[in-house]
């Protein structure tokens, strides 16, 4: 019993001596701005967007307002707006304090029928001013001039691939600069349709693969006809949202996955097509690119819970992009590498919140979110948002310097700030100074920086210390040979007489 | 014997000492090592205490100081006693599963006997676990599998020396020894059954008492 007693505080003082220091765990759930650590837990920001102006359909001073308008498009000063539900397009400028109607498009003159719009879904412009009209109910994508001339209509392709007893119903759509077009179409789940620049379809672009499981395999062999049918199809997921970057590459998003599949990776409901339709988007960060990974905390007058489900995205400088969430009326924030930068906004009525948002684009670093229920939000970047987007900025043209300066700001603003973290300990890097570097990289924990500047300390201490390393050498491997041969002396000479 | 020496005595923590080194021996002759550790009594209970305890004690080492390259622990959610039990709870259950067993088919050890091989077939995860530590610290990334190596080496050299001192503390045949090891292993998930099943049950029966006496007391209040 004594043993057993004195075992037992043993093990007790073992654990008062290896308790980890208390870490305080913040209760406080809400922000209007947050990101997630390592851990997926939220933590609180500093708001890096806030809604400079809030334009509603009435204020436009258009008859009719704005109803239930789906597309939204930014081509340098002027914001066109697809008011689907008045089939028109609004043509618009933010001034101070609202916004100048510039034209509202609903008809347009040329040799086709006919010459209105029926629920116009989306809508691109390209640098001449042309217009690219998803002209949804009409079952054709239209190409204006910038004086409403018809130049072309790009209609149901005739070709064998495209399911012929189906309407074409363009609902997205983007041009490139030699005037081909893709399109995305309702219940059309291979991709992009492509056009050439002449109207003829040559294909489509970016199917998602169809993924089964060999146990899928498995009951679909086991199960009845009947069961079969009931059972979902393996078909490729329809995209949702479709825009191009600066360099040319398709940044779309889907809503049609399975929790599961969001949590081990493979739904990967934002990606980057290149010109073959692979997705090369990055996603180097802690977390897949998912939106919320708490999907039922995070604000206290939750409507809906589950999943963000991605509607729309926008793709600002240096490959920075913000995704619109259709589930809890948030954006969200990916650099370059996929690391979260912030996530805001929510659902309701006061500014910066949203009831249904459908569409977002980006003037500048200023985001705007297009509202079904007829108004357009305008985002402006705080001091604090600036700062992110400059240090981001500064490290790509290679000034590091500056690009840690401005990461110390940033952290002295948010504390929680992992890429901020990894910014300065790249710095440190830089500097030689690798002691520091692995202090910052382990505060954002990333291992692969901070196995790097590890790697390059432990040299530095091996270098610095090298004549110890010998001499411990020495006395590993000499001493006991010299010790034996010592005692063989001993013996022999004991042995003497 | 604990006659002879008494707790703590000088006499006491030579022998200690002499079974604590002996366990270097059976790390390296597992055979005649299990062997001379039962039956020429060159073990002690003490020393197989002292290696569970250093199984507890580089468990949480491990958690604490261990790279977090390779390891990350997310403190929120650690129980220091429940890291604890994790550990304990199924060593002794494993014991316990196996005595009783083994004593109805012809097995030699008691219960004391099989404790103290299995504490003296951990020596081997206990000390690479240990090593680990410092190790991890030393390497990179890149150089992880020096690490992983490190501990699945501890692990199976375990296993390989519980498989041996089964065989010997029970005078068994491997084939037998390892079907007891198997059985030992249903017996084990058996008795955490039970004890879920005995556990949800008091606890339903002590609720049902609470219930009853807060229903009284809203009554007569």
């Amino acid at each position: 019993m004594k043993r057993f007693l004195a075992f037992f505080a043993v093990c007790l003082a073992l654990c008062v001596l290896c308790a980890p220091a208390a870490r305080a765990v913040d209760g406080y759930q809400y922000s209007y701005t947050y990101t997630y650590d390592y851990w997926e837990d939220i933590r609180r920001s500093p708001d890096a967007y806030r809604a400079k102006l809030m334009i509603s359909g009435g204020a436009l001073g258009v008859p009719g307002g704005l109803k239930t308008p789906q597309g939204l498009f930014v081509r340098g000063e002027d914001i066109y707006i697809c008011d689907t539900g008045n089939n028109r397009i609004i043509q618009l400028r933010l001034t101070e304090d609202g916004a100048q109607v510039l034209r509202v498009i609903d008809s347009f003159s040329g040799d086709t029928e006919p010459k209105t719009f029926s629920s116009p879904r989306d809508l691109f412009v390209d640098e001449n001013g042309d217009l690219f009209i998803a002209d949804f109910s009409n079952n054709r994508v239209v190409r204006l001039d910038k004086d409403l001339n018809w130049k072309l209509s790009f209609t149901k392709p005739s070709d064998a691939t495209f399911d012929q007893s189906m309407n074409f119903l363009p609902k997205k759509l983007v041009a490139d600069t030699s005037g081909r077009i893709y399109v995305l179409a309702q219940n059309v789940n291979k991709g992009l349709v492509k056009f050439e620049a002449n109207g003829d379809f040559t294909g489509f672009i970016g199917a998602s693969k169809v993924r089964y499981r060999w146990t899928d395999y498995i009951w679909k062999v086991l199960s009845t006809k009947e069961q079969r049918e009931q059972q979902e199809a393996f078909v490729p997921t329809e995209y949702d949202n479709v825009t191009l970057d600066e360099k040319g590459f398709f940044y779309v998003v889907t809503k049609t996955f399975s929790e599961n599949e969001l949590r081990n990776g493979s739904a990967e409901p934002v990606r980057r097509l290149n010109a073959v339709g692979n997705n090369i988007l990055v996603e180097n960060g802690h977390h897949f690119v998912i939106g919320d990974l708490q999907w039922a905390a995070g604000n206290t007058n939750i409507t809906n819970s589950g999943p963000s489900k991605f509607v729309d995205v926008t793709v600002l400088q240096d490959d920075i992009y913000t995704v619109l969430d259709s589930t809890h009326n948030r954006l969200f924030t990916y650099d370059q590498q996929g690391n979260m930068l912030w996530a805001f906004g929510g659902v309701g009525n006061s500014d910066g919140f949203f009831n249904r948002p459908v569409a977002l684009e980006h003037q500048g670093l200023d985001l705007l979110v297009l509202d079904e229920a007829g108004s357009l939000t305008v985002m402006t970047p705080t001091e604090y948002g600036k700062l992110v987007y400059e240090a981001i900025a500064l490290y790509r043209i290679g000034d590091y310097e500056g690009s840690a300066e401005t990461w110390r700001q940033v952290l002295a603003q948010n504390a929680n700030c992992d890429s901020a973290y990894v910014g300065m300990g790249r710095a440190f890097l830089q500097q030689e100074k690798y002691e520091e570097a692995m202090q910052y990289f382990k505060m954002a924990q990333d291992t692969i920086n901070y196995s790097e500047a590890w790697r390059l300390h432990r040299m530095e201490l091996v270098e610095k210390n090298v004549g110890w390393v010998f001499a411990i050498a020495v006395v590993i491997l000499v001493v006991p040979l010299a010790v034996k041969r010592i005692r063989f002396i001993i013996w022999e000479v004991k042995q003497e007489p | 014997m604990t006659a002879e020496r008494p707790f703590a005595s000088k006499g006491w923590w030579r022998r200690f000492w002499e079974t604590l080194k002996y366990s270097f021996h059976v790390l390296f002759h597992p055979f005649d090592g299990f062997w001379d550790l039962i039956h020429e009594k060159r073990g002690s209970i003490a020393a197989a205490n002292f290696f569970v305890f250093l199984l507890l004690a580089g468990r949480l080492m491990t958690l604490q100081h261990t790279s977090f390259l390779f390891l990350r622990v997310y403190w929120n959610k650690v129980n220091i006693f429940q890291q604890c039990i994790s550990l304990l709870l199924p060593l002794g259950i494993f014991c316990l599963c196996n005595w009783g067993l083994t004593t109805l088919f012809d097995g030699k050890g008691t219960l004391r006997d099989v404790y103290m091989a299995t504490a003296y077939a951990l020596v081997p995860y206990v000390l690479a676990q240990l090593a680990a530590i410092p190790i991890s610290n030393w390497l990179t990334k890149d150089e992880g599998s020096f690490y992983y190596v490190l501990t699945s080496v501890g692990l199976i050299w375990s296993a390989l020396l519980l498989v041996c001192s089964m065989i010997q503390v029970h005078d068994y045949s491997l084939g037998k020894t390892l079907l007891f090891l198997l059985m030992t292993a249903v017996g084990m998930v058996v008795v955490v059954f039970l004890l879920l099943l005995f556990l949800t049950l008091v606890s339903d029966g002590i609720g049902y008492f609470v219930s009853m006496y807060k229903e009284i007391n809203f009554r007569l209040n």
